[in-house]
């Protein structure tokens, strides 16, 4: 026992251990695979940002108190099924980006072969409202010319309390 | 310059073998509520300064605050509903735009969190009886009159009874109150925090309450 354990004194009488000693092997090894598991979905989670609408739930089990060994073993799971999970949906999403970072470049390079498209910053991955958008030069006279363009906005709007 | 006589609660021996780095740092002080003094309130103010939204995405991936969230999962607790203190007062400041002046208790206990990630609180003294430490809640235990604790839950006691719960509530029969004046502060060590880091949460602690002897 380390040194810096000491028994509480307590006119309650001592708590009866309720870890048997065969466990602690198997229960260090669960924490610390919960505490790797925690660690990458935190990595997930800043990778993930700012994108919105990805679940990173994972309940609680009624805390802070002392899991039972099938309660760690729960959580293990689900924290590896979570993080599975949006690994997966992260993936799928950059992929998607990827293709829409193609196509901006695409647009730019033959504006009239991509017309009316627009791609906004969130379909790229990145915060903010700026977009482009493939739309004709002066009106209905560019579109009769076919003078197609990429109109690139210059960000969010101002909201209502400063217009 | 204050003194401060830092001591290191007991330890349970489940718990310790459990969370071997597990610690609870406290010292005492003696302070009593009132209004924060003009350089509290501006120290507050450049704290909240501090912190921008790209910094508290990445907060959880720092090692002080990332210690408490992955000490939060291991004892069951969801740091993504019930936040560790820090990650709490971060996403706090961000929603009021600024860390609010309460008072000289919550504000130093706000600026060692903000200052230290490290998660503290204070006790009276004169309500404490013994050595306070961590322990299992046992079973029939109360933290108030309102709040029964289930049995394995982790609480700050003394040498009675429950006096909170571990990075939770203070239970009423030991927070500080305007007639406190004397107090505990008490500081949570975990794994991957060392222990200098919760020192200092005390030191800063201790030094913004300002002590009256």
């Amino acid at each position: 026992m380390p040194e810096n354990v000491l028994q509480p004194p307590s006119p309650l009488g001592p708590s009866r251990p309720r870890t048997l000693p065969d466990e602690r092997g198997a229960r260090r090894t669960l924490l610390n695979q919960v505490a790797r598991l925690e660690e990458e979905l935190s990595q997930l989670f800043c990778s993930v940002w700012p994108r919105k609408d990805t679940d990173f739930t994972v309940a609680g089990r009624g805390g802070p108190r002392l899991l039972s060994l099938a309660e760690l073993e729960e959580l293990r799971d689900e924290l590896a099924t979570k993080v599975h999970h949006v690994r997966r949906t992260l993936s799928e999403r950059t992929h998607v980006e990827e293709q829409n970072r193609r196509l901006i470049e695409e647009m730019m390079l033959d504006p009239g072969a991509h017309r009316w498209v627009r791609v906004a910053n969130e379909d790229i991955g990145e915060p903010g409202c700026k977009h482009w958008h493939v739309r004709p030069r002066w009106s209905f006279l560019g579109m009769l010319m076919g003078w197609w363009r990429v109109v690139i906005s210059s960000g969010c709007p101002l909201s209502a309390s400063h217009g | 310059m204050i003194e401060l006589a830092l001591e290191e609660g007991w330890v349970e021996a489940e718990l310790a073998a459990e969370f071997p780095d597990l610690r609870l740092i406290h010292a005492a002080i003696g302070a009593r509520p009132r209004q924060s003094p003009p350089e509290v309130r501006e120290r507050l103010r450049t704290l909240a300064d501090r912190y921008t939204g790209a910094k508290v995405i990445h907060m959880r991936q720092d090692a002080v605050p990332w210690a408490y969230r992955v000490f939060s999962r291991q004892v069951g607790i969801d740091p993504d509903t019930d936040r560790t203190p820090v990650e709490a007062l971060a996403v706090e400041r961000l929603r009021r735009g600024g860390l609010a002046s309460e008072n000289v208790v919550d504000d130093a206990l706000t600026i060692a969190i903000a200052e230290t990630g490290v998660p503290v609180f204070v006790l009276d003294a004169d309500k404490l009886q013994g050595d306070i430490g961590l322990r299992l809640a046992r079973p029939r235990e109360w933290l108030s009159d309102r709040r029964a604790l289930s049995a394995r839950q982790l609480v700050v006691a003394d040498a009675t009874r429950p006096v909170a719960l571990v990075l939770g509530e203070v239970s009423p029969r030991a927070g500080v109150t305007a007639d406190t004046r004397r107090m505990v502060m008490c500081a949570l060590c975990v794994k991957g925090v060392p222990p200098i880091v919760a020192e200092e949460a005390l030191w800063t602690l201790g030094e913004t309450l300002g002590g009256q002897g």
